[in-house]
Formats: C-alpha cells, structure tokens, sequence
C-alpha cells in the first residue's frame, strides 16, 4: 500500500487525475445494480411469467443486456428461491458470487445468485443486499446444496455472513487469514518494481484512469 | 515415518515405509484412522487435499481440502483494463485457457453491446480453437486418470496426443499454454498462413490415434472393473449439487451449453450431444472419448468455413474497441509490426490517438452486469462481470466448473474403498488452477 491511504498514482497525479484543467475529464462513476434499460411493466414473454410469480416478495425486476434480474430483500430471499425451484422449475444454480458496492450506502454487499432453469431454457439472476455494518444474508443451501462452497467463497472474499450455512469456514484462503480480500477497502498489495532503471509502483497505486 | 502425540497419534508418512506404519498400527485396537491425502500427491490432479476418515480400507467420510492454488485473479483484474484481463483468466483454468478467455470476452461483449458485430472469421477461430483445446483437455483427463489406476501406456498415449494440440496452440496463438488470444470484440491474430493444412493434417492423424484410446480401455476388464460402478450419480444428485459437463452428461441427460443456448455461432455446427446412462466413472470416460470424436467433426466445419474466410477482418470494426497494436516476426524475435508503427507515426493521427487510448487507458465499458456461460470441457463455465462504468472491471466472478464439481467427492467416494476415491475424484477431473483461481 502506498505511504499515504489516498491512491496518488504515478507522475504525481494527485486526486482526480483530470489534467485537461476545467473538470472535462472528470467521471462520475455509475452503479450497475441501479442501472437498468427498461425495468418497468410490461417485460413480454416468460419475463413477465416469473415477475408475476415473484410479485409476492415485491422483487424489483431489472432487464439490462437481455438478462433479468430481480432485487430482492435479504429477508425473502430464501421463499424468492424456493418458489423459483419448486414452481419455476430452475432446478440448476450456478452458484453466489458476491459485488461489493462501496458507494450504494445502506447496501454495500450484494449477494448475486445465478439460476438456470433446463426444462425451460430460461436464465435468472436474484441479487439481494446487505450493509457493511450488518452483513448477514440467509443461506440457500437448504434449497440449492451447491451453494456450500459458493458461500464460503463469498464469506471468504466479501465477508459476508450466510447465516444458516452448516460450515461457514474459509475456503480459499488460509483460516487464519485476517479481512476480506475482495473488498473495495482491501487494498491489492504488491511491491514496487524496477524495469531500466524506473520505478513502477505496485498497480493499486499506479495512476487511474476510472 | 515420523510420529508425534501432541494431537492424538499423528504418523507422517512420506513414501515407501509403509510397512512401518502397518507394523505401528499393529497394537492400535481403533480401526478408525484419518489420512490427509495431499496436497501433494501424484492422483490428486494437481494441489489437491483430501482428509479421509477410514476404516480399514473403507471411506466413511471425505472431505476435501481447496485453496492451495489461489492466486487472486479476480482481484488482480479490477486493477487491470478489460483486455488485459483475458491474461489473467487465461491462467485459472490451465488446461482449457481458450474457454477461460471465450467466456470472459463473451461477458464484456454482452456489457458493449458487441455480441453481434463481432467478424464471422473471429467466431469460427475461437469455435476451432475452443474444441481443439476440449481434446486437449479430454486427453489429460483420460491421460491422468489412467495414470490414476496404474494404467500408465493410457497416460503416455494421452500426453503425446495432447503434445499435437499443444504445437497447433503455439502455430497459432504463439503460446503452448496462457495463451491470451481471445480479446474482446474478436481475436488478437489472424491464423497464420497454412492452419488449415496443418489442422487437417491433425484432424486426420486424431482419427486415427482416437480409436487406440477405444481398443486399449473401453472393454479392458481391468480398466472396466475399477471404473464401472465407480463414483456414482445420478441425476438428481448432480442437479442438487450444480454438476454440469460430463458427469451430468453420464447420467443420460443431453445437457450441452453448445446446443441449448448457443453461442459463437454453434448453431450453425452439426455435432451430436454425447451421453451415456451408468452414472459413474466409466460412463464419463466414455463420453469423454465420444466428445472428441464430435470436436473433431466440429473443427473440420470450421476449417471448410475458415478456408473461405481468407483476409476476413478477426476483431470488430470499432476502432474504439478494436485492439490496434499489430505485432510480427521480425529476425530479432516479436515485436510490433512496422507496417503498424509506420501508419501510427506517419500517416494517421487518428490511428495514433486510438492505438495510445487504447494501449495506455483501455475502452470503456457501459455500467452493468452480465453474466455469460459456456459449455467447457468440464462443465458450464461463467463469467459475471460487472462494470461501474470504467476502464477496468468492477467484479468479475468466474463460476468455475471445477470447483463446483469438486463438491461431489463426498458423495461419490464415501462407503466406497480408498482406491475409489482415486477413481472417483479422476472423473470428476478437477483442475486446480481453476478451482482455487
């Protein structure tokens, strides 16, 4: 990590490192979970066959790039799952993988869950979310027994705590291990390097151009 | 052989003295031990670590012991552009790096909104190269596995095979393995000249070495009495645990990524979805070997196709997308192209402006999740990647077949003997790299 927390970067570049002089190079940076192309009724085709099915839980559906996704509370989340088992028949899930949304304030931890539905050929995504202060969500793996070791992957890269899991251990890193390491706030490390005689700093504090 | 009391009895074995340990055990009236198999150990298919709980020679519990390979690449690849990332992920999955990259590209195609415009000459090259690297990746799991039961000409005749692919990888790409060469929006290189000839010429010579795999194993009594039966399940379990590939492929159910939800145009590529109904290990070798025979097929559409594509451009038309760097062989080794540097630096400002944008800072990448999924030699293989918007990647989450299936050692090998656990653990052809990222 560099001497000082804020990431300066290479050539000096301190904060922005907007060099054009009036702000035109400066980003605001968007999040992808608020992000949506149509998101409002009516989607058309099977969308709406599993919007409708998911209305009791108040899931909110997002189409982006062709894919459906619902936002769903992390108290509902096992019935959401349950009913697209049983009833939606997405018998496969591929597995939780979890995003860690430094700037959505209240949910910073999201929870991503992939399924896959082979008698209908369909795919879904079911996002639930929790905040930094309390990051507990509820464990699928009553209903998906492939979620074991998905969840400790997250728990061991995000921190997030499957309450319910029967064995909530790290998986990929050591036991000992202290944070998270897939956290915003957990830097990548690494140390400077020399190449012809110049010095090029570890890449999370090299200059950033997002 | 060492042994320590401080946790209980600990015997530390460590090659040929095994007497030793069953003379010390003699006068132990506890049948029940526990062996951690690994993580180094030559049948556990790389860093592997198995805890056994035995009894006798019988498996009462498995468990299996992951990370010893983990790398960080998920995290290394927010701090990089999206298409040094294809550098990255190609590393996870060692043994089948093309599809690493074909499903990581896919993913940030999805976010560009580029899935369509990606030139027909770069679709047919990732196809090719993606089933050229199944049977590479079939081959060692055959090979490996082989080696596994002590059946050591099956792993000889696996490697040498493999061998053949790995020199078409080099022709092609310039690397026998991590070969990057998949980049978002197309492919890094056109195919050099005479890839068709070589690759038929491979294609023939498979024909012929795919049928000694079938006269040395598929009716071996050996081979057939340690596989069949071997590490069994069914569907259901399969399901129940998100296994995917061939072991849910041996369950008799045609589940084929290329086939119901295609991609790269596998549409258009006639090939049949290979199955077997025994549920256990031999059922998965055999699908294994039924698989290549289809790649096989596969690739021989591709080359006809790839024969007609000759100049066809390999990466979108984008410029702002398009990777611009040109790179050849000059007598001093690779380097970049002249003919490049001097349209750069003499003739187009423009040119100029994309090659130092793209080089230094990257494309950008509307906000956004995708999620794209495709069939790799072992199972579906996923890439979630979101984007804030940037030039790096926000998150990207790779759902690696391996590690998925993995979670099936419990199941298949607990009641089963220890030299089943072998067995079982060979089906599932777990690949480190991929597993531990």
């Amino acid at each position: 990590m560099s001497e000082n927390d804020e990431p300066g970067g290479m050539f000096g570049v301190q904060g922005t490192g907007d060099t054009s002089g009036y702000a035109g190079l400066t980003r605001q940076h968007a999040m992808p979970s608020r992000t949506s192309d149509v998101g409002v009724q009516p989607y058309g085709g099977w969308f709406k066959e599993i919007a409708d099915a998911l209305a009791f839980a108040e899931a909110e559906a997002v189409i982006h790039r062709g894919e459906l996704t619902f936002h769903v509370r992390r108290e509902r989340l096992l019935e959401v799952l349950q009913v697209l088992r049983d009833e939606l028949r997405f018998e496969l899930c591929s597995g939780v993988s979890g995003v860690h949304y430094v700037d959505d304030q209240g949910k910073e931890l999201h929870a991503v869950y992939h399924l896959l539905s082979m008698t209908y050929n369909r795919r879904v995504r079911v996002e639930t979310s929790a905040p930094d202060e309390d990051p507990h969500v509820p464990s699928g793996v009553g209903i998906y027994p492939t979620l074991d070791w998905h969840e400790r992957e997250t728990y061991d890269m995000f921190g997030i705590v499957f309450d319910g899991h029967p064995g909530l251990t790290r998986i990929l890193m050591p036991d000992d291990w202290p944070g998270h390491p897939q956290r915003k706030d957990y830097p990548l490390g690494g140390i400077p390097v020399e190449y012809k005689g110049a010095t090029i700093p570890p890449p999370d504090t090299r200059r950033s151009y997002s | 052989m060492t042994t320590t009391e401080d946790e209980g009895r600990t015997f530390t074995v460590t090659g040929q003295d095994w007497d030793e340990l069953t003379d010390a055990l003699k006068d132990v009236k506890d049948e029940r031990i526990v062996v951690n198999m690994g993580p180094q150990h030559p049948s556990t298919h790389g860093v592997l670590r198995l805890i056994l709980e035995l009894e006798g020679e019988t498996v009462t519990e498995a468990r299996a012991g992951i990370g010893y390979l983990h790398t960080g690449i998920e995290k290394n690849m927010e701090y990089r552009s999206w298409t040094q990332g294809t550098t990255f992920v190609t590393r996870m999955d060692y043994l089948s790096p093309i599809f690493n990259e074909t499903a990581y590209v896919l993913g940030v195609e999805k976010l560009l909104g580029i899935g369509a415009e990606v030139p027909e000459k770069a679709e047919v090259i990732r196809v090719l190269l993606m089933e050229l690297n199944r049977i590479s990746s079939h081959l060692v799991a055959i090979a490996t596995g082989g080696m596994e039961l002590g059946a050591l000409t099956v792993m000889t005749i696996g490697f040498r095979e493999r061998e053949l692919c790995l020199d078409l990888f080099e022709f092609i790409t310039g690397l026998r393995m991590n070969h990057a060469y998949i980049r978002p929006g197309g492919v890094a290189q056109d195919v050099p000249e005479g890839t068709v000839a070589r690759v038929s010429e491979f294609i023939e010579l498979m024909k012929k070495r795919l049928t000694e795999y079938a006269a040395l194993c598929n009716a071996n009594p050996i081979f057939k009495g340690r596989l069949e039966q071997v590490g069994y399940l069914d569907l259901e379990g399969c399901l129940a645990l998100g296994l995917t590939g061939p072991i849910l492929r041996s369950t008799g159910y045609p589940w084929d990524l290329r086939k119901t939800q295609p991609y790269c145009g596998y549409e258009d590529y006639d090939f049949e979805v290979i199955t077997w109904d025994t549920c256990d290990s031999y059922g998965r070798f055999r699908v294994r070997l039924a698989e290549m025979w289809e790649s096989l097929r596969i690739m021989e559409q591709a080359l006809k196709r790839l024969a007609d594509l000759d100049g066809a451009p390999v990466m979108v038309a984008d410029k702002k997308i398009a990777w611009p760097s040109q790179l050849s062989v000059g007598p001093d080794g690779q380097g970049n192209s002249l003919d490049h540097i001097r349209h750069i630096m003499g003739e187009s400002m423009e040119a100029l402006i994309h090659h130092f944008k793209l080089v230094t800072e990257g494309f950008r990448v509307p906000a956004g999740q995708a999620y794209a999924a495709i069939e790799s030699p072992r199972g579906e293989l996923g890439a979630h990647v979101v984007s804030d918007g940037g030039t790096k990647p926000y998150r990207v989450h790779f759902r690696d077949p391996s590690f998925t299936n993995l979670q099936a050692t419990s199941v298949m090998s607990e009641g089963g003997m220890v030299a089943d656990v072998i067995v079982a653990i060979a089906s599932i052809d777990p690949v480190m790299g991929g597993v531990d990222r």
